[in-house]
């Protein structure tokens, strides 16, 4: 076949497949999940008559959200209005193109888009997710959306720069900004937060771990705040600005802020996991005559079923550390409370900026002495 | 690069270029400008100059536009929808855009290097992350400083700036 | 190369169908009720809305996204520093004392707005 054909329908299919089959069910699902775990957390029983369990509701909430009357107030800026809820969309759905998800499957590699700037992809493309929020709130053309909007931008933009001078001492270890490439780093040298791994006597290689693990808890409490998620969700604080930005929103296009919040939430978690949890890697102990006990690497290299057993059980390891993440992002919600404004913005301008500034030439001094 | 993708990234840019000034509702330019960005970096990257084309987005789309926005939203949007298109403004400059675009096609049509088809890009040895890296910090690592003294000056002029706003 | 920015192309086609499908179909199977002029009016938690829809708001809001395009600008520089920064440290360590330097340069900036209290929201 062509080899730009053969591009094209293999990339198709991995978006359709990514898309659809991935992550849209885990956005409902993770829906359904905060419901149930913050009934757990309170004490209350949560959504449990739709099916067993209550597992059909996402359905049920979807034929909901697709059947409700489609409503657009008098009063607001029709086309920017329509068009919110697709800016917020789009970019939390195209950010996960360049996560590398698995090894490979039948000798395709399991990413969509391998570009060598892959991290600053994902930065350039959630930085425009800004847009959708602050046309929501302008073109609704009513108080509290507004408020909403104009709060929401001001921390998105406040906490991307602490996304990104937390990503830094990844790059000056790793000297490539391609999401594959420090994947394959982190299976050679130990993951980011844990680099000592196969280097046990190496004390710079234990000191690294220092700037490492900062830049680690930086980074996961700035996507926090990026997807206004609480202890951060100062843009939909109910008790002070009703819904925020989508307040006049109703049906369907209230639906696709809701849904690009969460899908941005498991891009962010997917992202995590890849700069510091060790992507789709997870050594399983193993023993055999040759060589005794050792840590087996499992990927989709080998020929045959071995090959697509192992390549789907990485994209398995993936997901599943994006749930566990994705449990730590609900299980915080319900347990901390909000923060006031302006201790918002001093904690992402003074606190987080300075810390992971310092850090930086922390880990560029460690890295300097590190052995080549 | 295939010469599709080139006019299709420069017509997106030029369109949206031109809707920037057309369009009478200032949100509406600002996100025009925010497309034609798109198309422009979409050039870049056709150049395998994939570092500047992210930045680009990065930069302009995401950070400067953002604040375009902010600035537009505290304006009364309906005076300025009403205001009326100067006839003859606008033949003036559209005359100036003309006589410009004259000499340039003049100057142009008279350069020998302009008849001559582009050498074809040389494949890429390095990324082109490494390249810059390697260059702004090998050969100009002056400038690089004096960057960041323009920087400071403008975060000065800001504080100053708003600061007065305040009082 | 390019090539490898085709993928992300379809990615942004399929996306932009799915937002615009999803808001096609619920226009299609949506129910549509009566129009009232209490309903067409901003919600403003069921009081009549009062005043002027869109509120100025503080200069603060600017403060931010103007020294944001400043430091977003450090940081872009910092980039292509990092990724050098491990071969180029090996063989001298004016790379590690050129970023030194052009940070401190910002960060008097930084602590003048600091001092100022351009991240002090209290006020």
């Amino acid at each position: 076949m062509n080899p730009t054909l053969f591009l094209i329908f293999t990339s198709l299919l991995k978006i359709v497949g990514i898309v659809f089959v991935v992550i849209l069910p885990m956005v409902s699902y993770s829906v359904y999940a905060e419901r149930r775990v913050s009934a757990l957390i309170q004490d209350r029983l949560g959504p449990n008559r739709v099916g067993p369990a209550g597992l059909f509701q996402p359905i049920a909430d979807a034929m909901k959200f697709i059947l409700k009357e489609d409503f657009t107030p008098a009063n607001v800026n029709k086309f920017y209005y329509w068009l919110a809820p697709c800016l917020a969309m789009v970019p939390a759905l195209m950010t996960i193109a360049v996560v590398p998800f698995g090894s490979t499957l039948f000798g395709v590699p399991m990413v969509i888009a391998d570009i060598n700037v892959g991290v600053l992809y994902v930065f350039a493309i959630a930085s425009l997710g800004v847009y959708g929020i602050v046309i929501a709130g302008w073109s609704s053309n009513s108080k509290y959306p507004f408020l909403g909007g104009v709060r929401s931008s001001s921390q998105m933009i406040s906490y991307e720069l602490s996304l990104g001078l937390a990503v830094i001492p990844i790059f000056l270890l790793v000297g490539q900004l391609r999401l594959t490439d420090i994947v394959r780093y982190q299976i050679e040298n130990g993951w980011m937060i844990a680099p000592f791994v196969g280097h046990w006597t190496d004390g710079w290689k234990w000191l690294l771990a220092i700037p490492m693990s900062i830049s680690f808890v930086v980074f996961t409490i700035a996507i926090f705040a990026e997807t206004n998620r609480l202890p951060f969700d100062l843009p939909e604080a109910e008790t002070e600005l009703v819904g925020g930005y989508h307040t006049e929103y109703g049906s369907m296009k209230f639906a696709l802020f809701f849904l690009g919040e969460y899908a941005a939430m498991i891009t962010g978690s997917a992202i995590i996991v890849t700069l510091f949890l060790g992507g789709w890697h997870l050594p399983v102990p193993w023993w055999n005559h040759a060589h005794g006990f050792h840590w087996l690497l499992i990927d989709g290299s080998l020929g045959g079923w071995r090959g697509v057993i192992g390549g789907l059980f990485n994209i398995f390891v993936f997901f599943g550390k994006v749930s566990v993440l994705l449990l730590f992002f609900i299980w915080v919600r319900w347990t901390l409370p909000r923060f006031r404004y302006d201790q918002l913005m001093r904690l992402g301008w003074v606190f987080f900026f300075e810390i992971a500034l310092v850090n930086i030439f922390l880990a560029a001094i460690i890295i300097a002495c590190l052995p080549q | 690069m295939s010469p599709f993708f080139f006019w299709t990234a420069s017509a997106l840019m030029l369109v949206f270029g031109a809707a920037v000034i057309i369009n009478r509702n200032p949100v509406a330019s600002a996100l025009s400008l925010v497309v034609s960005f798109l198309g422009l970096a979409a050039l870049f990257m056709s150049l395998d100059a994939f570092f500047l084309g992210i930045i680009q987005v990065l930069v302009y789309a995401g950070a400067v536009m953002v604040l375009f926005l902010f600035i537009i939203m505290l304006l009364d949007l309906r005076a300025e929808e009403r205001r009326r298109i100067n006839f003859v403004a606008f033949a003036g400059g559209a005359a100036v855009a003309v006589i410009f675009f004259g000499q340039l096609y003049l100057v142009i049509g008279h350069l020998h290097q302009a008849k001559l088809p582009f050498a074809p890009l040389a494949p890429m040895q390095v990324d082109d992350v490494h390249r810059i890296g390697l260059l702004l910090f090998g050969s100009y690592n002056l400038p690089f400083q004096i960057i960041g003294v323009l920087i400071l000056v403008a975060t000065i002029g800001v504080i100053v700036l708003s600061k007065r706003e305040l009082h | 190369m390019i090539r490898e920015y085709i993928p992300v192309l379809l990615q942004a086609l399929v996306a932009v169908g799915f937002a615009a499908g999803a808001l096609i179909i619920s226009v299609l199977l949506g129910k549509s009720g009566l129009r009232t002029q209490t309903k067409d009016s901003a919600y403003e938690c069921g009081m009549v809305p009062q005043g002027e829809a869109q509120p100025r708001f503080s200069v603060k809001f600017y403060l931010v996204a103007m020294l944001f395009i400043l430091f977003d600008l450090e940081i872009v520089f910092m980039y292509p520093w990092a990724v050098v920064y491990r071969e180029a440290v090996v063989h001298s360590h004016v790379i590690f004392w050129s970023m030194l330097s052009f940070v401190s340069i910002l960060m008097v900036g930084y602590v003048y707005a600091l001092k100022k209290g351009a991240f002090d929201w209290k006020k």
